[in-house]
């Protein structure tokens, strides 16, 4: 089990998180003026790269706020 | 007997009765089931789970593939080593065919789990580990010291000297100052069976089997579930044998788990022994034995190795004429024949590098050693000792200081197997698999040895391959002509040892397996005679029968009781979140599909979330308490995940909202009160408020005090009936219930459960979010246009409405459905078909699904709601269910099947 280091609460089991997916998918400024195509990317197509990835988690079992992490989906580990 | 004098730490002044295979034998405290069994002559433990072959002890400790027994006494376990086995009075065993039997009672016994926290962790108490522990808390660091054998010194067996002293003593000092130091936690009978990632070790401690009389408050066996900033595997090594034709009698064994017999318990093996060795530590095996009494021969084909009493030859296979099985000669390549009651093994040392491959350490193929041993190094994780192919003392010693030891020459021989018949040259003893079974797999076109392992189940044993791991990749590379190390080795995957599911569960069994969460009133459901049901971790009333009353029957009467008097729900496990700050209105309305800013303080609205999808994912009431402050009522299920979802928007989203959350579910006890006479026991209940019509309506609530207690009644119904809610905090849930049935007792007021509540309300046709939906139904789907604002820009799910998808007329849609045959109630989860006489063939065009059924009371008849393609097109049609071999007709109705105008909401005409 891996230690993930929470910004407010240091690092904690992996089992206290939440994974929130790819970071930085912001909720469009105006849904109404997008296309259905450029909506449904928004809604359902994320990134998927092998290596560094930014990512959004959880300390839900802990503090529950939220926060973006770097980690390596090729090797688990996060950038700290 | 083969017990010798002088030798062993076992306790010779008391002696220990057991049983085995049904005769009686005596031990000593210290020994093993298997050393005792050694010591009464006997050999034979059980036999080959395939070919029905005798089977000895062939090591000494937790690598040997062969010993396996039941235990019958203290306690029925399968499958587990007699080498590992702790001697106490009274244990009864029997040898085993390779399959074992579950107790057939209840363990009574405790298991638990601990987690420590150390800057070191040292795994293995040899000398490297000693030496490594030492190192680590003269630093100052916190020490965690596991060693799976009772007593620590690893390998040393009291012959080595360390330091200018008998290196056993150097091993009690090495204690003694850890144990002084209070931040160093020593861990005998402790295996580190799993290691993962950032310094993470599971172990499990034996505590108590070895204990004549175990103390009732100290678990039979422990995890630790260890953090540690730095991992060292000091975990040693395992000899290997080499392997002849018929290599797997009684009799044969490693020649260092001979040594290590004789040494720690004061067993010599045999009488007329042949040691086959092809590796120096073997002919110290040697001497030992001879020194302790038994006449030794080495073989050994190394020109020049040993003194000039070895036999320059190899061992190709062995005889066997004792009624046991055992071994009693060996053919030597030069057609000599040796008599002998015992042939030691050794092919030379497989670092015991498992620590280190869980965490995904790379082996590689040392071809002076013959064996895999830890390659690149990996961050936070050192390899000491004979784990990392560091065999000499002096060596080890280095290591675990710290310090790179000096090279030493390598004179093992790397010697798979000898000549013979592949078909009895056993690689793996407890598979009974053999070089042919290899060659088959060659054969067979396999190239891995992760294929071969697979094919012929080498290495998927209880020792999983650690003494036949590298010989079958050996064997494997001399088949297929290539350089072992083109082919690796098979994985090591914790558990490194077997361990009990008991021991994994610890505490976590029976009722302590998952948290119970109960009401308030839990004691009085309870004393009432209801039947529970689990929703989540709660336990809900379901239905409280009455004598002679089965479930039907029970929720008819509730059901009645609700639609023609008053009856009462214990509701308390709906989710709460008090969502309170200056924009909890603007929140609400970016979340909700409806408007709940315009709700004014003092009214109640109901509203339907949805995902950015566009589907439905929760559904409840909202109070306005204040100008800030909401109260969100959410279903049983969502109570944590709507939170969840709440906090996500605000905080990655919304950050500027000034609103914060908080779950209250557990602070208010909440019970609807439910039925034309209920506005009589609400008016009797708080006389002071007036529960009229015109002064409470439906959707408002107020707050009051009932005898100094603070309660809070609110006018919301999910049953269509007049209906009120009361809420009140969990200290005083219990006294506001039974007052309120008092109160009811005129009106014959009856508690009903969850089992009513969901037919009460999808009489109504009001949906279940997670029963009547699955992820995939919109507000549009349920009917429920009027809950979609027009009006609001946006809201979270609004953009989904507009896709193609959404507006298909063909959606599936929730539509009630009423059999023709009115007694007839339809299995939840039936498919929907076209209305037909006979199925067409398949695949059979599928409309949709049932997705609640019931009897209603009201209608005095079933019913069920549905999702079909294009329902709410279709009402007034009739469609198939196919139930078993029948087809029932089905007409589709709207979904609100009970008093579909609503009359019912303000109170029966003519009750006030």
């Amino acid at each position: 089990m891996q230690l993930i280091r929470c910004p407010w609460c240091g690092p904690r089991e992996e089992v206290e998180f939440h994974y929130g997916g790819q970071a930085g998918v912001a909720y469009p400024a105006d849904p109404a003026a997008l296309s259905d195509e450029d909506w449904a990317r928004y809604v359902f197509v994320r990134d998927n790269p092998k290596g560094r990835f930014e990512e959004r988690w959880s300390h839900a079992a802990g503090c529950r706020r939220w926060f973006t992490a770097v980690r390596d989906t090729a090797t688990y580990r996060f950038e700290r | 007997m083969s017990r010798v004098d002088g030798y062993g730490r076992i306790d010779r002044t008391r002696t220990l009765t057991f049983t085995f295979d049904g005769a009686q034998y005596t031990g000593h405290p210290g020994d093993t089931l298997a050393s005792a069994l050694l010591a009464n002559g006997v050999r034979r433990i059980g036999t080959s789970v395939k070919l029905d072959r005798p089977r000895g002890i062939t090591a000494a400790w937790g690598e040997d593939p062969t010993g396996l027994v039941q235990i019958e006494e203290p306690f029925p376990e399968p499958m587990l080593l007699a080498t590992t086995v702790d001697l106490v009075d009274g244990l009864v065993a029997r040898g085993l065919g390779g399959r074992g039997r579950l107790a057939e009672v209840p363990d009574t016994a405790r298991y638990d789990r601990r987690h420590t926290h150390c800057e070191t962790l040292v795994v293995g108490a040899g000398p490297a580990g000693l030496l490594a522990a030492r190192t680590a808390a003269r630093r100052g660091d916190r020490v965690v010291l596991v060693d799976d054998r009772p007593a620590a010194g690893g390998a040393l067996l009291g012959t080595e000297r360390i330091c200018g002293r008998d290196a056993l003593d150097f091993v009690a000092d090495t204690i003694a100052e850890l144990r002084a130091d209070p931040d160093v936690r020593i861990l005998p009978r402790t295996t580190a069976f799993g290691h993962y990632d950032d310094g993470f070790v599971l172990a499990l401690e034996r505590r108590t089997d070895h204990l004549a009389e175990p103390p009732r408050n100290v678990s039979r066996q422990r995890v630790w579930r260890i953090r540690a900033g730095h991992v060292v595997v000091a975990t040693g090594a395992h000899e290997r044998p080499v392997v002849v034709e018929d290599n797997d009698r009684p009799g044969i064994m490693l020649a260092a788990s001979a040594r290590d017999l004789l040494h720690r318990y004061g067993v010599r093996v045999g009488r007329e022994i042949v040691v086959f060795t092809t590796d120096d530590a073997a002919h110290g095996a040697a001497a030992d034995l001879e020194a302790a009494g038994a006449r030794v021969t080495v073989v050994d084909p190394r020109p020049g190795a040993g003194g000039s009493a070895t036999r320059q030859a190899q061992v190709v296979g062995t005889r066997s004429d004792a009624e046991d099985g055992a071994v009693t000669a060996v053919t030597l390549d030069d057609g000599t024949v040796l008599p002998c009651d015992t042939l030691l093994l050794s092919g030379g040392w497989n670092p015991t590098a498992h620590l280190f491959s869980h965490v995904r350490g790379a082996l590689r193929y040392d071809a002076e050693l013959g064996a895999f041993r830890p390659g690149e190094p990996l961050d936070g994780v050192t390899v000491v000792g004979a784990a990392n192919g560091t065999f000499d003392l002096a060596g080890c010693l280095a290591e675990g200081r710290g310090e790179t030891p000096e090279p030493v020459a390598r004179t093992t021989r790397v010697v798979w197997r000898t000549e013979g018949d592949p078909a009895r040259q056993f690689v793996d003893l407890q598979r009974d698999s053999t070089v042919a079974d290899i060659a088959r797999a060659v054969g067979a076109g396999m190239r891995s040895v992760e294929h071969v392992k697979r094919y012929t189940t080498i290495g998927t044993a209880h020792d999983q391959g650690r003494t036949s791991g590298v010989i079958a990749s050996g064997i494997t590379a001399e088949l297929l002509g290539v350089p072992v190390e083109s082919l690796g080795t098979t994985t090591f995957r914790p558990p490194y040892t077997p361990v009990a599911f008991a021991a994994l569960a610890g505490r976590e069994r029976g009722r302590l397996y998952d948290p119970e969460r109960t009401t308030a009133l839990h004691a009085w459901h309870v004393e009432a005679g209801a039947v529970f049901e689990d929703v989540g971790q709660w336990k809900r009333a379901r239905y409280y029968p009455r004598p002679g009353e089965d479930m039907e029957a029970a929720v008819l009467r509730e059901c009645a009781a609700a639609r023609t008097g008053v009856g009462i729900l214990d509701g308390s496990t709906l989710g709460k979140i008090d969502v309170q700050g200056p924009d909890a209105g603007v929140l609400l309305d970016r979340i909700y599909t409806n408007l709940m800013s315009s709700l004014k303080p003092g009214r109640v609205r109901y509203g339907v979330m949805c995902g950015v999808d566009g589907m439905v994912i929760d559904d409840g009431t909202v109070l306005r308490l204040d100008e800030d402050r909401f109260l969100v009522y959410t279903t049983t299920g969502g109570a944590a995940p709507i939170l969840d979802h709440l906090e996500e928007w605000l905080q990655t989203e919304w950050p500027e909202l000034r609103v914060s959350l908080t779950s209250v579910t557990e602070q208010w006890a909440t019970f609807p009160v439910v039925g034309p006479r209920s506005r009589d026991v609400i008016g009797a209940f708080a006389p002071h408020v007036d529960v009229s019509n015109a002064a409470f309506p439906f959707m408002s609530w107020l707050d009051t005090e009932v005898d100094g207690v603070p309660v809070r009644l609110a006018r919301i119904s999910f049953s269509g009936e007049l209906a009120w809610e009361v809420s009140v905090d969990g200290w005083h849930a219990a006294a506001v219930w039974q007052r309120l049935l008092d109160l009811g007792a005129p009106y014959a007021i009856t508690p009903y459960g969850t089992e009513t509540m969901h037919v009460l309300r999808a009489e109504k046709g009001y949906p279940i979010i997670g029963q009547d939906t699955d992820g995939t139904v919109t507000p549009q789907d349920l009917g429920m246009d009027w809950v979609v604002s027009k009006k609001k820009p946006d809201f979270v799910g609004r953009r989904s409405f507009a896709r193609p998808a959404n507006l298909d007329p063909l959606r599936k849609q929730l539509v009630g459905l009423l059999p023709v045959d009115p007694d007839l109630r339809l299995p939840e989860g039936s498919q929907i078909v076209e209305l037909t006489d006979a199925l067409p063939p398949p695949p059979v065009p599928m409309l949709g699904h049932v997705t609640s059924s019931y009897r209603s009371a009201a209608l005095g008849r079933t019913f069920a709601l549905a999702l079909v393609k294009g329902g709410h097109a279709r009402i007034g049609e009739r469609l198939t269910v196919p139930v078993g071999e029948a087809l029932v007709p089905v007409e589709v109705t709207g979904s609100v099947v009970f008093d579909p105008e609503g009359t019912r909401r303000d109170g029966e005409p003519g009750v006030h």
